[in-house]
Formats: C-alpha cells, structure tokens, sequence
C-alpha cells in the first residue's frame, strides 16, 4: 500500500437528517410556531395561578411533620392494594398466556389471530383509572373494582409483550416437535412455552410493581386500597396523614423495584 | 419403503422448486442427496414429513399416502418418521432426557406430556439409545450446555425414539466441525444397519456422502440428474450437478480421514 498523502484534508460531516434543507427549517418553524401560538391561546389564570402558590406552600407546610398515628388504617389500606394487586397479576399473567398465544401470528390461525388482538388492543386502550371508573359503577366500590381493573390492565400489557415474543421464538423447535408428531399442545408446552418462560416471569415481576403502583391510583376513583385512604385524608385536610402515606408509597415502590429488578437479574 | 412419484412443489406463481421428482427407497439402504444450495434437497426431504406441503404428486411410506392426510391422521404418519435438523432444533432450555422423550410426543396423551410420566419402556428406551451414542450420562443436562457434536446426537435420539420407518437428515454435519461430523455420519450409517431403517442424508460434502452412503442423489433445479452407487459418482457427474453454480465443499478425490473417526461415541 501507498503512504497515505498528506494532500488537502478531506472534510466529513454527518448528514442531516432530513437531507431537504427547505423541509429541515420548514418543520423547526412550524414547530416554534405552534408552541407560541399554543402557551399563547391557553386560559392560564395568572391571577388564579399567583393565588394558588401561598395556598400550595400551606398543603405542603401542613404536611409536615408526617403524622404516622393512624398507623393503622395505613396498614389496612396497603394491605388491601397489595391483595388487589397480588390477586390482579396472579389472574392477569395467568389469563394474558392464552390470550397471547392467540395473538401470536405465527401459531394462531387468522380468525383466531383477529379475536386475540382485538381483545388486547380493548383491554390497552383505557388508562387503568377509566377503566376504574367503569368497573365502579359496574360492581359497586371496593376492592372487587380494583382486581378487575388491574386484571384488565395486566392483560393488556403482558398479553402483548408475550405475543410479541412468540412471534420471535426459535421457530425450528416447533418444526421438530410437529415432525415428531406432536399434537398443537404438546407443541405448545415443549417448543413453545419454554422459549418464553424467562420473559414471562420477567413481565410478571414488572406487572407486579406496575400494578402495585396502579393500585394506588385507581383507588382514588372507589377501587379500594391505599388510594381511597389517601383521598379521604386529603377529603379531610389531613394533610400530615396524607404525606405519610405517600412516603409509605414511594417506600413501598423503592422496595418492590429493587426486588423486581433483582429477580429479572436471576433469570435469564 | 419409501417412494416418491412425481413430486412437484412450487411456491406461489414462481418457478418450481421441485420438477416432478422420482425416488425409491428400500430397506436399511443410506441415501445421500447432494446438490447445490436451491437445489430443493431440503425441499424435497420436508415435503415426505409435510413440513413443506406439496404441490403434486404422491409420497408413500410403507402403502400409506402421505400426502393428502390432514389433523390426526398427519400426526400418525409424522411419528413414523424420524427427522434431524442442520440445526440440531433441540429444545434448548429443557434437559437431554426431555428433548429424548419429546420423541414420543406423537405416542403420549397431553397429561404424560406436560407432567412428564412417559410410559417406563419409553424412559428404558430413551436410556438404551442414548447409551448407544454416549450421551447418557447427560440426561439431566440442559441440551444448550452441550456442544455441537453432542447436541446433534442428541437429535438422532430424538428423532430413534419415534420408532420410525425412515430418518431424513437435513443438512446433519452442516453445523459441525470436519471431524464432529464424519462422527455423526458414522453414527447415522451403523444405526440405519443395526436398526434396519432407511435414511435420507441430505449433504453438500461430496466427499462424506461418497464415503458414508451407499447411493447418490444428484438434484439440480428440482431434478433428479444423478442416482447410483458413490463408485459411479465421478467428475462428470460432480460437474453436471454443480457445474457453473458454485464449488462444492468438498473435493471429489479427497477421501475422508476415516481410520480416527469410524470408532463414534463411547
């Protein structure tokens, strides 16, 4: 090989993104535009909004110190949103299998197929507490709400995340448990489930903090739990007992990470 | 025995992939089926255990017509034919002795299946042939702590546990190192004698099928151009299969090393 000659420097710089330079301004324009136009045209009360500081510095300072006397009733509200989201995993992953395999294109026949992604596309299009909302005013307020909620929610998110990774398993295993005659569950139970079985746990250590976080929430709109405690206590003006439960809240979801991310670690 | 008339399978408007094949198989007799990649030997191989469904044509294994046979009627005829991959397609995360037994999952009902209760001739079974080829010892091993060599045979266990009428071999020693796989096809040469079984080998080292298998298939586009002894698989007929498509992986005129390798497993 030829030295390499010390000629004129030939210059690199990295191509835009968008290659049209009329196109590339074009949108950065646009784009400020509508962010102008948008803080612009909103009803921001600034009078309200000025008002509204002294009164939040008030909630806050109320809050302090967390008062932790009614420590009770704080055990008996966790204690319920750790059932509700136990008892909606346990379901929800058990149910988000079949429904699953249904929406996996690769061994579902078409029918079938449609049916198990119609069914997780409804059970993901409503954020938890609409669905909350509903289920209230279908079973009445309560933990029962909370169960189905979150089985729902969970449904939906491991149902698809487990779909989608059926459809990436190694293929040939299916092929030799079909050439060897195998029946479709026995295909299923051998070729199939295994292949899924460190994301599936993966997905229920997540759904489990996930709905423990949901359960929460939902309680806010009647569907039991530590929610429904925390909104009596602000209902109240309690403030110091409504900052304690929210300590206890992030208390409790520090701890529940922390496991989950380790026993995600352990699997592989 | 196995015989093939007039298969012929096209996918979707495109040109053929097979051209109204030919092919009889009797006996324990070992088969290599040689041919450049497209030729259509993996084709033609899963077409017999409808992996691939064919276009036309007819398939019969022992009388049975394999071609028309749907839902149950399918699976009886898959269990009597044994098949091993290139890419060995062991269950990876289940152990030695779940891969073996997953050979008769075309015999169990679903409840032996899942909780694993095999019949005791099948786990005797399972012992015996994985004792044949050495890998017993492994039986409570995941099939993906082994190496290649080792998987593989696992594979032909799998597939012997069927009980099978014939063995098809896709691309068997492809995934191997040289000497792994003139091991194999060793192994897959005395166990078609000692259990009189046919086999089909499909192979790309010319040199291997000349020296393991006692008949040649040549196939090129989707047709049979060749078919005898190895003996009579000479330059010309090396040259007519391959000739302008690509080398093949193995000289014609090198014999395999066979004096270290003919004593497998153990």
């Amino acid at each position: 090989m030829t030295p390499i000659e010390s000629s004129a420097p030939r210059r690199w710089k990295k191509p835009p993104f968008i290659a049209n330079p009329l196109v590339r301004y074009g949108i950065l324009i646009v784009a400020a535009a509508y962010l102008i136009w948008a803080f612009g045209s909103l009803p921001f009360n600034w009078a309200r909004i000025s008002e509204g500081v002294p009164r939040a510095a008030r909630i806050f300072s109320g809050g302090f110190p967390p008062n932790f006397d009614r420590f009770e009733l704080l055990l008996t509200g966790f204690k319920e949103s750790f059932q509700i989201a136990i008892l909606a995993t346990l379901l929800g992953v058990l149910l988000s299998i079949p429904f699953a395999v249904m929406a996996a294109r690769n061994i579902a026949p078409m029918p079938i197929y449609l049916v198990g992604r119609a069914i997780i596309i409804v059970s993901r299009s409503f954020h938890p507490v609409i669905v909350a909302i509903l289920f209230v005013a279908a079973v009445g307020f309560g933990p029962l709400a909370g169960i189905l909620t979150l089985t729902l929610y969970s449904i939906g998110f491991v149902g698809k995340l487990l779909a989608e990774e059926i459809e990436e398993i190694d293929w040939g295993q299916v092929e030799a448990m079909r050439a060897s005659g195998a029946g479709y569950l026995a295909t299923l139970f051998y070729a199939v489930f295994p292949q899924i079985l460190p994301r599936q746990i993966g997905l229920s250590m997540y759904q489990l903090d996930s709905n423990l976080r949901a359960s929460a929430v939902v309680g806010i709109v009647g569907a039991g739990g530590i929610g429904g405690t925390l909104m009596n206590a602000f209902g109240r003006y309690d403030y110091d007992f409504a900052f304690a439960i929210l300590l206890v809240i992030i208390a409790v979801i520090l701890l529940s990470e922390g496991i989950s991310g380790w026993v995600r670690k352990k699997i592989w | 025995m196995l015989e093939i008339k007039n298969l012929v399978k096209r996918y979707g408007h495109s040109e053929p992939v097979l051209k109204g094949l030919d092919l009889k198989v009797e006996g324990n007799s070992v088969v290599s089926i040689v041919g450049a990649s497209g030729a259509g030997k993996s084709t033609m191989l899963r077409c017999i255990n409808r992996l691939v469904e064919p276009t036309s044509g007819s398939i019969t294994l022992n009388g049975v017509e394999l071609v028309h046979l749907k839902g149950a009627e399918l699976r009886l005829a898959r269990r009597k034919i044994g098949m091993v991959f290139q890419g060995f397609n062991l269950l990876d995360r289940l152990t030695v002795m779940e891969n073996v037994l997953a050979g008769r999952l075309g015999y169990v009902n679903l409840f032996q299946a899942i909780s694993r209760r095999y019949p005791q001739e099948d786990i005797d079974r399972a012992f015996h042939l994985m004792e044949r080829v050495g890998i017993a010892h492994y039986a409570n091993k995941r099939a993906d702590e082994l190496s290649g060599g080792e998987r593989q045979r696992v594979g032909v266990v799998r597939a012997l546990m069927q009980e099978p009428d014939v063995l098809l071999a896709d691309e068997p020693t492809a995934s191997l190192d040289p000497r792994t796989s003139e091991q194999i096809m060793v192994l897959l040469q005395s166990l078609a004698s000692e259990l009189s079984l046919p086999v089909l080998i499909n192979i790309h080292n010319v040199a291997q099928a000349k020296t393991y298998t006692e008949r040649i298939v040549g196939l090129r586009h989707g047709k049979m151009i060749f078919d005898g002894e190895p003996a009579a698989f000479n330059k010309d007929a090396l040259d007519e299969i391959y000739g302008g498509i690509e080398a093949p992986d193995g000289d014609i005129t090198a014999e395999p090393a066979a004096s270290e390798t003919t004593h497998d497993a153990h």
